[in-house]
């Protein structure tokens, strides 16, 4: 049987100004279906980028991804996109952002009563049918995500691509989506490929943790299981000898293996002195990660 | 004891609604009594200074000579309005009498000739403006939408927009006139070349702000929102139609306020070279006829002109405010 998604030799170069940049060099991922896969990395190599390809929204420069034999050229509905800052349209409510999707995904597939009902059942699993006439404008960011989730579950995709989808929301709101999406998950058992920040959220989300290294020339480093039983339960998973095991796998990836070191902003005269160790320390990294 | 706090109480309360009854004072002066103290103090700046202005046509008028001349133009409207009806009268009873006489005679209906009155001038001004306005919406929006979904077309189209933004309505005035009498050549003109004359004019100074903002309005939407429009794969037409009209219509709504506004201003010096019987035209008459109530009656249409510019963007405000999903 083959991979359900297979993304091979993918290699993404930028044309700029200064010459090419390559983001990406050879990044081979196979994903199974069901399978829920976070990329974690630092910023700047080239998560989003990995699954930009994946949406179609870039074309790799060579290699490609095929989904179910059939290779991803342009974006679609069946690689559905949960973007970082929602994205709804602001001029329509949470139920009329569902139906824009589900119109078209499903024009000549349902009747007019079969897609209320698909709306509102989708809304309901997000927990957003008290508010789903609601505008954009008029509800929280956690409330807009759910939504976002829920526009992106109604297209009933064959990958939910999620791109930091709690990153802008704050720490308690955060873990509540957390838990409504592994509710969601444990239902429907989608696959889903999903960027994060938050080693917490890859541990407690995942099947599998792929931890990128730094760019340019950003690749897949290592690939960690986590077979943790389901369903997972953030308090009594927080004194896991296992769990605990997986977080400091990825902590150690994250801070000493692929350590990057961020030039931080600094005051004019406190000096080129600094700058120039500050490149220094950013060769010396570059030369031990090489 | 007890009596004793519910009296403080009382008096609290009291000092409560006290300075509740002073805020709106406040509020309401703020809306009423300061504009209308800026006015009166205009007022009288107006009417010191008229009366050390003199002309050749005599003092410069003061508010109370506009008011008056107002009263005219209101009372020679009226007056014409009867001449017109006597007019139409006579003529009934003259061609029912001829009727009588000779049943085979064709009665023939005249129009009315008499001179256009202050109001009819009003009224063909804001024909002449609105015919300009929405001919170049309908050439700016779709072009401004157009321009921004391609960048290639913008960066075709952008100089030139730019170059023929600055130019003054007189100098496409004689060009237009010239064009208008070459190609519109019919010997029975359901509107007559000044009216076309003007519009065209109109059109033409107008018709930049829109298409800049609608442009830029377009091109400026939030890439998330055209990425959502990809994964669904929606049609271009549905893709317009959804996301980018919805989204630029703030931005397409400035430009039409900007448009309208230099509209209303060309369209005064359009009409006034044009001779389309409008305001313009009347601006002009008052000054060539040179009597000693014409800078009264120009100073008359002046107001009427700023109080018909605020209410037209007024206007385009309460429909920005019933379509637009932002306001």
């Amino acid at each position: 049987m083959s991979t359900f998604l297979d993304i091979s030799g993918v290699d993404m170069v930028f044309p700029t100004p200064k010459g090419s940049f390559t983001a990406l060099k050879d990044v081979n991922l196979k994903i199974n279906q069901g399978e829920f896969v976070s990329l974690i990395g630092h910023s700047g190599c080239g998560k989003s980028t990995v699954l930009n390809i994946v949406a179609g929204l870039y074309q790799a420069s060579s290699g490609g991804v095929i989904l179910k034999n059939t290779e991803v050229k342009a974006p679609g509905p069946e690689r559905a996109v949960v973007f970082q800052n929602h994205s709804l349209l602001p001029w329509l409510s949470a139920y009329q952002n569902v139906e824009l999707a589900v119109k078209q995904v499903f024009a000549g597939k349902m009747n007019k009563t079969e897609m209320k009902q698909w709306i509102e059942h989708n809304l309901q699993l997000v927990h957003m049918d008290h508010a789903m006439h609601k505008r954009p404008g008029e509800i929280s960011g956690g409330m807009k995500q759910r939504v976002g989730i829920a526009r992106a579950l109604a297209m009933q995709p064959e990958v939910l691509l999620m791109d930091e989808p709690f990153g802008a929301l704050d720490a308690l709101t955060r873990a509540h989506m957390q838990d409504s999406l592994m509710e969601i998950q444990s239902q429907l058992n989608n696959t889903v490929i999903m960027i994060t920040h938050d080693v917490d959220e890859a541990v407690l989300l995942s099947d599998k943790i792929v931890m990128m290294t730094n760019g340019p020339e950003a690749t897949v480093g290592e690939i960690l299981s986590v077979e943790l039983e389901r369903p997972r339960n953030r308090l009594a998973l927080a004194q896991d000898t296992e769990y605990n095991r997986l977080r400091s796998e990825v902590l150690k990836f994250l801070y000493e293996k692929q350590r990057k070191v961020e030039p931080l902003p600094q005051t004019k005269q406190v000096n080129k002195m600094q700058d120039m160790s500050q490149q220094k320390i950013n060769k010396v990294v570059t030369i031990n990660n090489g | 004891m007890n009596s004793l706090t519910s009296i403080t109480h009382n008096r609290l309360m009291e000092r409560d609604k006290v300075a509740a009854v002073m805020v709106k004072m406040a509020e309401l002066s703020k809306v009423i009594l300061l504009p209308f103290i800026g006015i009166a103090i205009f007022l009288s700046i107006w009417t010191v200074t008229a009366n050390s202005i003199d002309t050749s046509l005599g003092k410069f008028p003061g508010p109370v000579a506009v008011v008056t001349q107002f009263e005219n133009l209101y009372q020679e409207h009226v007056n014409e309005r009867e001449k017109a009806q006597a007019f139409f009268e006579r003529q009934e009873t003259r061609n029912a009498a001829r009727l009588a006489k000779d049943p085979s005679y064709e009665a023939k209906i005249r129009g009315y000739t008499g001179k256009e009155t202050f109001w009819d001038q009003i009224v063909t001004s804001l024909v002449t403006v609105m015919s300009g306005f929405i001919l170049a919406a309908v050439i700016a929006i779709p072009l401004g939408i157009w321009m921004g979904l391609s960048r290639s077309l913008q960066a075709a189209i952008n100089p030139i927009i730019q170059i023929f933004k600055p130019v003054s309505p007189l100098a496409w005035l004689p060009l237009v006139t010239m064009v208008v009498s070459a190609v519109y050549v019919s010997p029975d003109p359901i509107v007559s070349k000044s009216f076309i004359n003007s519009m065209l004019t109109v059109t033409l100074c107008s018709v930049w702000p829109m298409i800049i903002n609608t442009a830029i309005g377009v091109s400026s939407i939030d890439s998330d929102l055209i990425n959502v429009s990809k994964v669904l794969r929606l049609s271009a037409i549905t893709h317009v139609q959804k996301i980018v009209l919805p989204a630029s219509i703030p931005m397409i709504f400035t430009g039409m306020r900007l448009s309208l506004g230099v509209a209303w201003m060309v369209l005064i010096a359009a009409e006034m070279l044009a001779q389309n019987p409008g305001l313009g035209k009347f601006v002009w008459d008052e000054f060539q006829n040179g009597s000693s109530d014409s800078l009264a009656r120009i100073m008359a249409a002046v107001v009427v002109i700023g109080f018909i510019g605020f209410l037209l963007d007024r206007g385009i405000l309460a429909l920005q405010r019933w379509v637009s999903w932002d306001q």
